[in-house]
Order: structure tokens, then C-alpha cells, then sequence
């Protein structure tokens, strides 16, 4: 069953990743889509006339569409993660506060002009500097006394106030409205004017800490029955839940620096895979990186689209996606969060 | 495999714990709330670290071997009540199999059917492809009971196992667990099903053990006025002949 879902999922990644490349304010055809990819991985000859489309299909699109995959697959992994590992089905990989650390270093530079001499990636840097500083503030607040989960989710939720609180005020004193429109534009999320630059980091980092959660996925389904009973199930608990910190903390770290703060697919992604397959990590950890791809890659479709020649924020689009999916399948399938 | 507790501490809850419980012995803890006998089985199953003396299993400290080693060898049934997701009968008997496993292991032919002899046993088979969070409280502690024999421990503790069973169950669950042949100790509220199922008892009163021996020897009136604060009458089971106690409900004028 789980392997037939994966299966039928990798051969949608596919599809999508062809169909996110054709479409856009200016539509390639697919043949030609695939034609000028084929060309492009074999080193075939191209037509002058085919220039343009090369450069949308090979240097805009396709980094695009997949980072997008990477994005929405590192989103769903940590989300999976962090809800094992505070065992809160309504954690999601910002409940930490890292995003909202990230947004202290991004709005910083989007209002105060900070890292100029970066370019382009001044805005990633710093997002994930201060992702970084925020992980570690968290983690000094949080490990007195024993990473426990809710210490965990109580420090990492009035840390992100705080976090929060600075971004703002960064916002509303910077004497450039612009700015502030930037950095809000960035913490709804975004992959406008990705190259490949940012891919190869991204992707390895996704690929790395989704492969170490698979192998852990049976330590994740014991201490999902309690702290307690995974000690008794032989899981050295503080260790795995120390490790599980640092691994999704610098995952979301990575992806927030990328593509800012996308909502909803590491909280809601997580339960829609759940549905699917039950609650088995070594199942939902297979299923949910090719579930979040796809997703991601149509709502980035949907946010080039939508408004073209302007771009939506990716948040908005989720959100507006994926909440009446979700009703629908929580209605139809008697699904439990938390407890009868 | 036996265990050993000598002068086991938790501060303010434990003042110098020492019992040993010998190799396929079923020992007893009894004691009224909060007089620590839950505290004294997480020092053994390792939720929680003494922060004085120690314990042994099979003669080795317990503090000096991996986790995932004790866990080879003994199980336990907690007292953790909150599960966040919703896993299948069959996928939380599974979880037993994990300390006998590595990474990427999926489940042998061996372990299904260790799992399903598991579930066979606490007779919650027709169970297995439900949701564990739908089931009622007895039917849990069942499927919980299962995973821990899903381990094939040496050493069962046992933190209340009849709690939420009804008596056809509770009999059951004790006469399975007596009749394993392990090493077994376990915290009863019952006192008439300790005496009638433990070698050995140990009356927990205050973090300190105040009694301990055969049922015979430790559940007298004296002991159950001085620890429970109850008057009982102490009668021979008419089969068995078990001790078993009769209590009193009215107030008596001696």
C-alpha cells in the first residue's frame, strides 16, 4: 500500500515538476519543455530561435520548481519530526521559533540595508544567521532541566513572540515603506528570483536530514507512546530528542533562509499523510517528502499565476489550498488529533 | 534474571529502597498513595535516575548499560496515559520488537509471530487492526501488556497492570504473568490479588519499605491498621488457602 503510494506520488513529482516548468505568466508547450530539458541534461544542439525559452525553462523555472519540491518535502519532514518530538499534533517546524529568529535578521536587512556587500543573498544570510541564534537561544531557554516537550513548545512560542516583537519594531521604524513590504512579502514566503545557487545547499540538507529521520523512525513511533515507555523500548529519549532539535532546527534554518516562512504545509501536510498511511513513522517518513513536493510545486504554480505578471505570497496560497482539503478529509475519514 | 534495589533515593520521595527480587520470582510492591511504590518501579524501568544507591540487573548496575541493552531484557508497563497519534493495535505490539532491532530492520517472519503470540495471550487478538486510541481503558492496558511481552523480556515491571481490567481480566493478566516464569515485579493495588499471585511482598509506606515476606507473613491487621489505616480481618482462601482479607466498613469499638 505505502509503497504503491510512493510509487504513484514519485510519478506525479515528475508530472509536476514538467507541468510547473510549462506554466507560468509566459506558457512554454511541454513538448518543447521537454525537448529543451533533454537538450539541456544531454548537451544537444538548439535552435536560436529557441533561446528564449531556454533561458525561461532552464535558468528561471526549473531551479524554481525545484527548490519548490525541496522546500514543500523539507517543510512536511520537519513537520512530522517536531510533532514526534514535542508529541504535538499541532507543532509545525516554526513552533520552535525559528522562523521567527530568521525574520529578525531578514527584516534587518530588508529595512536597515545590513550584509549589502552580500547582493542578492543578504537576505538569505542573514535569515539564516539568525535562524541559527534563535535555535540557540531556544535551546539554552529550553534544556535547563531536561528538554522536555512542552518546554520545548512553551520557550519555543514565547521566544518566537519575542523574536516576533523585534521584526516588527524593525519594521515600523524603518523610514522606508518599501522595506517593510519586502520583509512582509519574505515572511509569507516566497521562490521568486531563485537561481541555482540556492538549490545545491537546500537540497542537500533536506535530502541528509530526511534520510537520518527515516532511520530513526521506529525510535520516533516509540516515543510517540511517552518518554517513559520509549526508555522501557530501549530509546535513549534525551539523546534522540537533543539530535531531533538540531536536525530540524537546522532543516528549517536552511529552508526558511530560501524561501521565508511558508505556512502550513509542515502543520497540515504531516496530518494528510497520517490519513493516508496511519500513524507508522517509517510509513508517513517515506510518504510525506513526496506528498510536500508535490504540493509545493502546484502552489508555487498557483502564486505565479494567480495575479500574474504580480506573484502571491506562498503562505497565502496554502493556506487557501490546503484548509478546506483538510476539513474535507477530516470529515470523510473520522480522523483523531490528539485523543478521543 | 534478578533485580536488585539497595538503598535506592529519590529525593523526598525515596529514603533507601533495598529488595531484591530473585530470578522467575513474582514480587509484590503494595502501599497507600504517594508512598512512593511508582517512583521505585521508574528507577528500575529507568525513567528516572536514583540520586542515591543502586540498581541491578542480573548484578550489573543499571546506570553503567546502555538503555537499549536493559531493554533487551526487561519491559515494563508505565504509567504513560497520553498518546498523540493514532497507531494501529498491531503497529503498537510492534514497538515491542524495537530493542531487538537496528535502523532500517523491518519486521521478520519471528516477530510477527511474537506479536501476534502476544496479543493471542492477553486475548486481544481481534484487536490488532483497530485504532489504539479508540479502544477502552482495559483494552489498552491489554494491548500495553502485549507490547511488553512482545519484548521477551527476562524482567516484566509492572506499574498496576490490572488497573481498568475487570476481573475476568485481572485474573487473567496475573495468572499469565505467574505463569511465564520470568522475573516479575510488579505494584498491585489489590491486596486480596497480591497475596493470592506474589512469592513475595513489600509494603511501601512514606519512601520506605515497612514490611516485607510472604503475603502470610507481612498482610496482617497490625500492618494494614499501621500503613493503610484499615482493620481487616485476615482469612484463609477456602481453596488456596491464601490469606485473604476482609475489611471493615463500619466503625468498630474495640
Amino acid at each position: 500500500m505505502t509503497k504503491r503510494l510512493c510509487a504513484g506520488l514519485a510519478v506525479l513529482l515528475g508530472l509536476s515538476v514538467v507541468c510547473g516548468v510549462a506554466l507560468g505568466p509566459v506558457s512554454v508547450p511541454f513538448g518543447d519543455v521537454l525537448r529543451l530539458l533533454k537538450a539541456a541534461v544531454t548537451g544537444g544542439v538548439l535552435q536560436p530561435v529557441d533561446a528564449g525559452p531556454y533561458r525561461i525553462v532552464w535558468d528561471i523555472r526549473l531551479p524554481r520548481v525545484l527548490l519548490a519540491a525541496v522546500v514543500g518535502a523539507g517543510l512536511a519532514v520537519v513537520g512530522v519530526a517536531i510533532q514526534a518530538m514535542v508529541r504535538n499534533a499541532l507543532a509545525d517546524p516554526y513552533v520552535l521559533g525559528i522562523s521567527s529568529g530568521a525574520s529578525v535578521g531578514a527584516t534587518a536587512v530588508a529595512t536597515m540595508g545590513l550584509f549589502a556587500s552580500l547582493g542578492i543573498y543578504a537576505l538569505s544570510t542573514a535569515a539564516f544567521l539568525s535562524a541559527l541564534a534563535a535555535m540557540g537561544l531556544v535551546y539554552l531557554a529550553a534544556s535547563r532541566g531536561g528538554l522536555t516537550p512542552l518546554r520545548l513548545v512553551l520557550t519555543g512560542t514565547a521566544m518566537a513572540y519575542g523574536f516576533s516583537a523585534v521584526a516588527m519594531l524593525l519594521v515600523f521604524q524603518s523610514p522606508r515603506g518599501e522595506a517593510a513590504r519586502a520583509a512582509m512579502f519574505w515572511l509569507l514566503g516566497s521562490l521568486g528570483g531563485v537561481t541555482w545557487a540556492s538549490l545545491p545547499v537546500a537540497a542537500v540538507t533536506v535530502v541528509a536530514g530526511t534520510v537520518w529521520l527515516q532511520t530513526r523512525a521506529k525510535q520516533l513511533n516509540a516515543m510517540s507512546m511517552g518518554d517513559e515507555t520509549a526508555t522501557t523500548l530501549g530509546v535513549d529519549v534525551a539523546r534522540l530528542r537533543k539530535a531531533l532539535f538540531v536536525a530540524t532546527a537546522a532543516m528549517t534554518g536552511v529552508l526558511v533562509a530560501v524561501s521565508g516562512a511558508v505556512g502550513f504545509v509542515g502543520l497540515m501536510l504531516p496530518h494528510l499523510v497520517r490519513l493516508l498511511v496511519g500513524a507508522d513513522h517509517r510509513k508517513v517518513l517515506a510518504v510525506a517528502p513526496l506528498a510536500g513536493a508535490c504540493f509545493l510545486i502546484w502552489v508555487d504554480v498557483a502564486a505565479r499565476l494567480l495575479a500574474a505578471p504580480e506573484e502571491l505570497p506562498l503562505g497565502v496560497i496554502t493556506a487557501a489550498l490546503g484548509v478546506p482539503c483538510f476539513v474535507f478529509l477530516m470529515r470523510g475519514r473520522g480522523y483523531v488529533f490528539g485523543g478521543r | 534474571m534478578d533485580v536488585e534495589l539497595q538503598d535506592v533515593t529519590v529525593r523526598k520521595i525515596l529514603h533507601g529502597i533495598t529488595l531484591a527480587v530473585g530470578s522467575g520470582e513474582v514480587h509484590g510492591i503494595v502501599g497507600p498513595n504517594g508512598s512512593g511504590k511508582s517512583t521505585t518501579l521508574r528507577c528500575v524501568y529507568r525513567a528516572l535516575e536514583p540520586s542515591g544507591g543502586v540498581v541491578r540487573l542480573a548484578g550489573r548496575p543499571l546506570a553503567g548499560l546502555p538503555v537499549r541493552e536493559s531493554a533487551r531484557a526487561m519491559a515494563a508497563l508505565t504509567q504513560d496515559s497520553h498518546v498523540e497519534f493514532d497507531f494501529t493495535v498491531a503497529e503498537v505490539v510492534a514497538m515491542g520488537r524495537l530493542p531487538h532491532q537496528t535502523g532500517f530492520d523491518r519486521e521478520t517472519a519471528e516477530d510477527r509471530g511474537i506479536c501476534a503470540d502476544a496479543l493471542s495471550r492477553m486475548d486481544a487478538s481481534y484487536l490488532a487492526g483497530r485504532s489504539f486510541l479508540s479502544l477502552s481503558g482495559g483494552e489498552r492496558q491489554r494491548v500495553l501488556i502485549a507490547r511488553a511481552l512482545a519484548q521477551r523480556p527476562e524482567v516484566l515491571v509492572l506499574d498496576e497492570p490490572t488497573n481498568h481490567l475487570d476481573i475476568n481480566h485481572q485474573i487473567a493478566v496475573l495468572r499469565l504473568v505467574r505463569g511465564l516464569g520470568i522475573t516479575v515485579l510488579t505494584v498491585l493495588h489489590d491486596l486480596n490479588l497480591a497475596a493470592a499471585y506474589c512469592d513475595r511482598i513489600h509494603v511501601l509506606d512514606a519512601g520506605r519499605v515497612v514490611a516485607a515476606g510472604k503475603p502470610a507473613d507481612v498482610l496482617t491487621p497490625q500492618v494494614l491498621e499501621e500503613v493503610f489505616r484499615v482493620r481487616a480481618h485476615v482469612v484463609p482462601h477456602p481453596t488456596s488457602g491464601v490469606p485473604q482479607l476482609l475489611f471493615e466498613h463500619q466503625e468498630v469499638n474495640p
